[in-house]
């Protein structure tokens, strides 16, 4: 697995999401934090392309030999892609959250949004990391 | 939430599982490693070589005198005269309707004497109706849950890496002998519940710590209570609370095998001509998906137990569905939060090892 880290450059939502912002739109995926708290990740299911997802709502689940996760929106927008791969490598999120474990991108509805989220440090206070 | 963390028991491996890094989660008033480093992991070293459980929380009874096999006669389904010296049995313990109160291992280790393994969140509602229906039986019940730590060492390099700590015989499969393990007295069982061959210890609380040490020294690899539950499902092992309760008879849940209708057991009026409507069967899912207890069967069922395999790498379960839709190979449909996923009928166990 990989070990604990929070990039700078991304925005953390408190439900332990990341996006990663590019003009109006946006790459998501789950934290370090939330990929180890779930364990190893047996199944996602990637929500259909052309769906609307609304900042803080469940737009997808996650699913570990344990349990069933929701994951939550940081942003809103309209999925324009999905990491199809995660079908049959779920477990890329737990080696790459980051990277190869990124979930959708969307295409931003509301680039003030952002404003809202938090940067690195403050992601780390909130997890008690500070 | 605060008071329940607060009255959770520790087993005496507690500190071990702390220090190895174990996820500590509350289970049936217990606080139980879960994992160690990670299900997958420690399912896989069950699977090809052995791994290590503390089940201290689970409980136990002794139940000792003149008429303890006919005072157990009574309550268990299986038939108790038919366990040896040194055997082991596998049993439900049922209300008058028939409903289980719990599954249970009882070993008989002397004429007379017998000591029965409940399930941790059973263990004082068994206790209580061992007690409600001993009068008239010259027995004497002894509520041993605090005289036990339970371990299981269990996979194919199970028996190869105990034998050597063992002074004295190897019990055979479903077989208990009072012997020494790493030096500690021990009741060594060959039991388990995990499909693999292995054996099951029953120690005192002070000598578990060592036992456990000794054991993981050896090659033994931790395992918590999440892959324990992956391997049972895998083998078609029940669980009581998921498949088994006391809305479900022994007959709905596939165990007529463990109920012997001429042994006059509570219960047995309510089963001798009892007719399912609906079954337990094992399935698995033909497509993506992983399902969970409390899932729909479409067009009708309801999954009690379910999970991604770790073996097989598609979605397992076990589910009351109606009898016409039992057969193995029918094709079945689970409703996973609004997704139906296709699945079919399976035949136990789900998950065998090529020979």
């Amino acid at each position: 697995m990989s070990s604990e880290e929070y990039p700078d450059g991304l925005l953390y939502h408190a439900e332990h999401d990341w996006a990663r912002v590019d003009g109006d739109t946006a790459t998501l995926g789950i934290t370090w934090f939330a990929q180890d708290q779930l364990g190893e990740l047996v199944f996602f299911d990637p929500p259909a392309v052309g769906t609307q997802i609304q900042k803080d709502t469940a737009y997808a689940e996650v699913e570990s030999v344990k349990a069933v996760s929701d994951v939550i929106a940081p942003l809103s927008g309209e999925i324009t892609e999905a990491n199809e791969a995660l079908g049959d490598t779920p477990e890329k999120v737990n080696e790459d959250p980051y990277g190869e474990g990124w979930l959708v991108k969307i295409r931003l509805s509301d680039q003030g949004e952002a404003d809202q989220l938090m940067d690195a440090a403050a992601y780390r206070q909130h997890i008690g990391r500070g | 939430m605060s008071s329940a963390a607060e009255t959770l028991r520790r087993t005496p491996l507690y500190d071990r599982h702390a220090a190895a890094g174990a996820r500590l989660v509350p289970f049936a008033g217990w606080e139980m490693p879960v994992q160690y480093e990670g299900i997958r992991p420690e399912h896989i070293a069950v699977r090809t070589s052995a791994g290590l459980f503390d089940v201290s929380h689970m409980g136990e009874i002794e139940t000792r005198g003149a008429d303890a096999e006919a005072f157990l006669q009574r309550l268990l389904s299986n038939d108790v005269t038919k366990i040896a010296d040194g055997g082991a049995q596998y049993a439900l313990l049922c209300k008058e309707d028939g409903g289980v109160l719990d599954d249970l291992f009882t070993y008989k280790l002397a004429p007379g004497r017998y000591l029965t393994v409940t399930n941790a969140a059973n263990h004082a509602r068994d206790l209580a109706w061992f007690q409600q229906h001993a009068s008239g039986f010259d027995v004497d019940l002894h509520d041993a849950l605090a005289d036990y730590a339970m371990l299981a060492l269990q996979g194919p390099k199970a028996r190869e890496l105990a034998r050597p700590l063992i002074e004295g015989e190897e019990p055979p499969r479903m077989r208990a002998l009072e012997g020494r393990i790493a030096g500690r007295p021990a009741l060594i069982c060959g039991t388990g519940y995990t499909g693999e061959d292995g054996i099951e210890l029953l120690l005192a609380p002070e000598d578990a710590g060592s036992v456990w040490d000794t054991l993981v020294e050896a090659g033994a690899v931790p395992a918590g209570l999440g892959a324990r539950d992956t391997l049972r499902l895998e083998a078609c092992f029940h669980l009581y609370g998921n498949d088994l309760s006391e809305d479900r008879n022994p007959i709905e849940a596939g165990l007529k095998w463990a109920v012997k209708l001429d042994t006059g057991f509570i219960g047995v009026d309510a089963l001798r001509d009892f007719e399912p409507t609906q079954v337990l069967v094992p399935f698995a899912f033909t497509g993506p998906g992983v399902p969970r207890p409390g899932n729909l069967v479409k067009p009708d069922g309801v999954v009690t137990s379910g999970t991604m395999s770790p073996c097989l790498d598609y979605g397992i379960g076990m589910a009351y569905v109606p009898v016409a839709s039992a057969e193995p190979g029918t094709p079945i449909e689970v409703d996973v939060r609004g997704k139906l996923r296709p699945a079919e009928v399976r035949s136990k166990p789900l998950y065998r090892k090529d020979k």
